[in-house]
């Protein structure tokens, strides 16, 4: 039976991609899962693999084509089988979106983000009583049990059930679950877009926020920015710094900068949650979890890999993970749920002797922060001048989600952690 | 206002409406020399004389056809059973004849009938004399269906099924007859067919139960209250049929949850109905799986503990109330 | 053995008036209901018909001499009862029809007629389940203390159902002014009555109940029968005591539009014999020819007549409506019932 191999729809804002090489070509035969060719996307390169089996019967895109996603990049069939239909079908238009590839289309990319379960977590303090059986997941072979109030709640709340779990019997969704995850309060229930972004909460616009959008967007573009900058006092930060890669000497381990900002904005965010946003058209996607995207400049651009759920993670870990994602980024071999959907995205230039900056948004995400050179200045501290360092960052905010005090409240616990590093271990 | 048992408002309740209205009679076995074998008709022969307090023989289907033909020519009979379980003998009367006449012919006929007596367990009395059988007159397009657990409650309603122009089938507690109450005296007090009552207010749950069980309910109410903080709203429907469910619905859409109790068996039983009612009209409003209290699944056993553990009592309201709310 | 003697001077001394009437509204019966089995063979009537044809010298012999406030109340083979108690036969055939003029909007059927102007209770499809309400109209009438009377029609299978007894029982103790006509017709559907009852004559059971009469008589002379009920309807509308009478009867179709008039129940030859020497209406016409009460023109003329009505019933019937789909949700309750559409939305 033929097979089509077509342009993925492979991360969430990707539109067209280009064929780089056609690892087969035609006449080759294929078995299911050999790669079959190479394509990129607006971020990464990925290998696309055949689905069935047969010989690479024609080749519709040459190497360095660039077409919509959806399009017939190739047919696999066998060697005399008929495939004239699906060409002329090729011809008529792109096949349709790459979502296609569930019923009949050949190929996926290798990468296609496995629907990456986002690990929601039940806090037992937002339970009201124990429960029999408790924290069971609601999901039951793909269908959610949920109470019929349950389903109507979250269906008014734009809440995904099948991120929940339910506390009811079991495992049932029920008012208390659904109430829980819209609460901001505890963080006990959790709803997970789709991918590997990170589970949000869904706050309705109020007339106000919706007519601060409104108006807004229409002054100053899609998203309309305003900026906030803060100067930091860094010495016990850098001591704190100092004193852990003493401690790690020897293991090849080494924290930089940039993971104790990642690790103090994680901290900071958790303190407030109403800037760890997304303004989502008619409502504000308020995370329970903080994603960090860090921006890495490659040769020909840009990425921003994304660090998921920083909060219960350390220091040494979060290193790890970023040397590990900024490698990669560099390889381009990043996949797109890699490098897609931060809750809070942290720029740094300071390497680049930048003392200040403002960086742009990255959508969906209501907030970057642009981090300068932490340089040594006089500084008067209780009345004498003395010589510190320090450091100024800037916070891009999406105005339509998030409001002048609650960034600067926010950059202000972002301030008090870094000079008082010890309240990172809190 | 008197405090008087539910058997004196009966008593009231007949001697009100056959002093008001001559067309009223009563009749039934030993209801008129023996003043009656709950005493519910106490006095009413010498007040009446025979032939608006008659004797009636041990014929069930006999009277209860007398009525429905008095009832034809436009008299207000009340048919009285010693216990409902007897009534089952005079049931083409109730269900043939009463509810379909007014249907049947067209609209010629009303049906101005009282069947009533007492229903459910008594103490001991076994499998025959201990039924409650509301879901079987319930099912009848035509009866109305009434069940007082109050003295208050049997007064008011007692004096509307007389004055109601359909066939109503009222279904007293057999051991009800001695419990108390403030009712009013005044005579033109009645309490309206088809009308709920909230007996008790709450937030985390509805009972929904009539006749005897109200009060296992309300013990039950307040145990959840004190041991889980389960804040229970306790609805009796009083009248069967037609039921008033607006008022179960308005509490269902407020709690969420829904526990129905009654003492007739689980199949095809009373609740069965609250259920589909609540389910069609509420389903969206529903946190759990509305939970039923019933009368065990067996006939009426006469060993004293068997029959007590046939009964929906309190402590089974209990569990299921806390199921209904997830609580263990 | 109470068995009441015939009439000695054979017309009860009535007038031609009554006499004739008497005829007219047998000859009437007979044309009505044959034309009620044509009508259910065409499938204008559906359900269960029960015909009446060779009976109607009881009805009409029991009902012409009652006042028009007294009550009739029979069982499921009441076509003739009706049309006797005055009730429009175009409400009738309407109502067989299942049309929205019938006597009970098409809700009732052959089998429950009711017109309460006339004083015809009904029309009761369940065997033995109106003797009861018998009782509590004649209990009724004592309570208001007026001088009617109730007279009820019962198929003979009755006299072995409890209710019987339950109703006789009460009827004689609260002694209540009411005739309990048994129309032995020989057979309970398909079962002789030797069959199914444990006594030679039913009335016989009346010796049960104190100051209760029981007569046999031949229920296929009218004028015997108007007799007795007569003496009977004295005693209850005087003297406040109940009757039972059994007519004996023939039904020369079957039990109902669904049976057959013979076969393994009962001969061929047997329906013949009586439809040719037991035929209530030619009796009649050689009782009164034999008196020179009337001539083969007025036959005639009466047969016209009934003819007449019997079309016209048929015509109404035809042209009057099906009841409108509403009526399904009315007349169950004195007030309107929203329930029921409530938990049926898409009926």
């Amino acid at each position: 039976m033929a097979t089509r191999i077509v342009m993925s729809k492979l991360s969430p804002t990707m539109e067209e991609g280009r064929v780089l090489h056609w690892v087969k070509k035609e006449g080759d035969p294929v078995e299911p899962g050999d790669v079959v060719v190479e394509v990129e996307t607006d971020k990464a390169t990925m290998e696309v693999e055949a689905m069935g089996a047969g010989v690479l019967r024609k080749i519709l895109v040459e190497d360095g084509g660039t077409v919509p996603t959806g399009t017939l990049l190739g047919v696999v069939a066998a060697p005399d089988e008929d495939i004239s239909a699906i060409l002329a079908e090729a011809e008529a238009g792109a096949v349709a979106e790459a979502t296609a590839a569930t019923d009949g289309a050949a190929a996926v990319a290798a990468a296609t983000p496995a629907t990456a379960e986002a690990p929601a977590t039940v806090s037992a303090a937002a339970v009201e009583v124990a429960v029999e059986p408790a924290h069971q997941p609601a999901g039951d072979g793909g269908r959610v049990k949920a109470s019929p109030l349950a389903k109507r709640m979250a269906r008014e709340n734009g809440i995904r059930l099948e991120q929940l779990n339910g506390s009811g019997t079991g495992g049932r969704i029920i008012k208390r679950d659904i109430e829980a995850a819209v609460s901001g309060g505890v963080a006990a229930t959790t709803v997970a877009a789709v991918g590997s972004e990170a589970p949000y909460q869904q706050v309705e616009l109020s007339q106000i926020r919706k007519a601060i959008a409104r108006n807004l967007v229409t002054s100053m573009g899609p998203i309309p920015h305003f900026f906030l900058t803060i100067e930091i006092d860094m010495n016990r930060a850098l001591d704190l710094r100092a004193e852990l890669n003493k401690s790690l000497e020897g293991s090849g381990a080494k924290i930089g900068v940039n993971e104790i900002l990642i690790k103090t904005a994680a901290q900071a965010l958790a303190e407030h949650p109403n800037v760890n946003v997304a303004f989502a058209d008619d409502h504000i996607r308020r995370f329970t979890r903080v994603d960090v995207g860090v921006a890495v400049a490659v040769p020909d651009g840009l990425i921003t890999p994304v660090l998921r759920n920083i909060g219960p993670k350390g220091l040494r870990q979060i290193s790890a993970e970023l040397r590990d994602m900024v490698d990669r980024a560099r390889g381009k071999k990043l996949a797109p749920e890699e490098y897609y959907g931060a809750t809070f995205t942290i720029s740094n230039l300071g390497m680049y002797g930048i003392d200040e900056f403002t960086a742009v948004i990255n959508p969906p995400a209501a907030t970057i922060m642009a981090v300068g050179a932490t340089v040594e200045k006089p500084v008067v501290v209780d009345g004498s001048v003395q010589v510190r360092k320090r450091m100024r960052v800037t916070l891009s905010c999406d105005h339509r989600a998030v409001d002048g005090a609650m960034g600067a409240e926010f950059l202000a616990t972002f301030r008090d952690m870094l000079e008082n590093p010890l309240r990172l271990v809190l | 206002m008197a405090l008087m048992t539910y058997r004196d408002a009966l008593n009231q309740a007949l001697r009100e409406e056959m002093r008001r209205d001559p067309d009223v009679f009563m009749m039934g076995e030993e209801v008129g020399a023996y003043q009656g074998a709950y005493k519910v008709s106490r006095g009413l022969l010498e007040e009446f004389g025979e032939w608006r307090v008659r004797d009636m023989p041990i014929a069930e289907l006999g009277f209860t056809g007398l009525g429905v033909g008095a009832a034809m020519v436009g008299l207000r009979p009340i048919v009285e059973y010693m216990t409902w379980s007897f009534a089952l003998l005079a049931i083409d009367g109730i269900v043939n004849a009463a509810a379909k006449m007014r249907y049947m012919s067209g609209g010629q006929f009303k049906m101005p009938i009282t069947f009533r007596g007492p229903s459910g367990v008594a103490n001991q009395v076994g499998a025959t004399h201990s039924q409650a059988l509301e879901s079987w007159y319930a099912t009848v397009p035509g009866l109305k269906v009434v069940a007082p657990a109050t003295a208050r409650d049997a007064k008011g309603l007692l004096k509307s099924a007389i004055r109601d122009d359909d066939p109503v089938v009222f279904l007293e507690g057999e051991l009800l007859y001695g419990s108390k109450e403030e009712v009013p005296e005044d005579e033109n007090f009645t309490i309206p067919l088809g009308v709920s009552e909230v007996k008790r207010e709450g937030a985390d749950v509805t009972i929904v139960v009539h006749a005897r069980p109200l009060h296992s309910a309300l013990r039950a109410a307040e145990i959840v209250e004190s041991e889980d903080g389960i804040s229970a709203e306790v609805i009796d429907p009083r009248t069967l049929r037609p039921m008033d469910i607006d008022t179960i619905l308005d509490s269902v859409r407020k709690t969420n949850r829904c526990v129905v109790v009654e003492e007739g068996w689980a199949v095809c039983g009373m609740g069965a109905q609250v259920v589909d009612d609540i389910q069609r009209e509420a389903f969206d409003y529903l946190d759990a799986p509305i939970a039923r209290v019933t009368g065990a699944d067996t006939p009426h056993p006469y060993a004293k503990n068997l029959e007590q553990l046939h009964f929906p009592q309190a402590d089974l309201i209990v569990k299921a109330a806390r199921q209904a709310c997830y609580r263990k | 053995m109470a068995t009441r003697t015939k009439p000695t001077d054979g017309l009860l001394g009535l007038d031609r008036g009554p006499l004739i009437e008497m005829l007219r509204w047998m000859i009437l019966g007979r044309r009505y209901e044959e034309k009620s089995a044509e009508m259910y063979q065409m499938g204008q009537i559906g359900g269960f018909c029960h015909l009446y044809i060779g009976q109607e010298s009881v009805a009409v012999g029991a009902i012409t001499p009652l006042r028009d406030d007294d009550y009739v109340i029979t069982a499921y083979r009441d076509h003739v009862h009706g049309l006797v108690c005055g009730m429009d036969p175009r409400a009738i055939m309407a109502e067989l029809f299942g049309r929205v003029d019938g006597c009970s909007r098409g809700k009732g059927g052959s089998m429950h007629l009711f017109d309460r102007d006339a004083n015809f209770m009904g029309g009761h499809a369940i065997v033995g389940g109106h003797l009861p309400i018998a009782a509590g109209i004649g209990y009724a009438i004592r309570y208001r203390d007026t001088d009617q009377v109730c007279i009820c029609f019962l198929g003979d299978s009755v006299a072995n159902i409890g209710a019987f007894n339950e109703s006789l029982n009460m009827a004689a103790l609260f002694q209540l002014p009411v005739v309990f006509i048994i129309e032995n017709n020989q057979y309970g559907m398909g079962t002789a009555v030797s069959r199914a009852a444990a006594i030679e004559n039913l009335a016989d059971r009346a010796c049960a109940y104190e100051g209760m009469q029981g007569w046999t008589i031949d229920g296929t002379e009218v004028l015997e029968v108007r007799e007795t009920v007569e003496a009977a309807v004295d005693r209850a509308r005087v003297h406040k005591l109940p009757t039972l009478i059994e007519a004996n009867t023939y039904r020369f179709v079957g039990h109902s539009m669904s049976d057959p008039n013979y076969g393994h129940y009962r001969t061929k030859e047997e329906v013949h014999h009586f439809k040719a020497h037991d035929d209530p209406i030619k009796r009649y016409i050689e009782t009164l020819k034999k008196h020179q009460m009337i001539t083969d023109a007025d036959i005639e003329e009466i047969e016209t007549e009934a003819r007449r009505i019997v079309d016209e019933s048929v015509e109404f019937a035809n042209n009057s409506p099906e009841p409108p789909a509403d009526d399904l949700y009315t007349d169950i309750y004195a007030e309107p019932y929203p329930d029921a559409k409530r938990r049926d939305p898409w009926r």
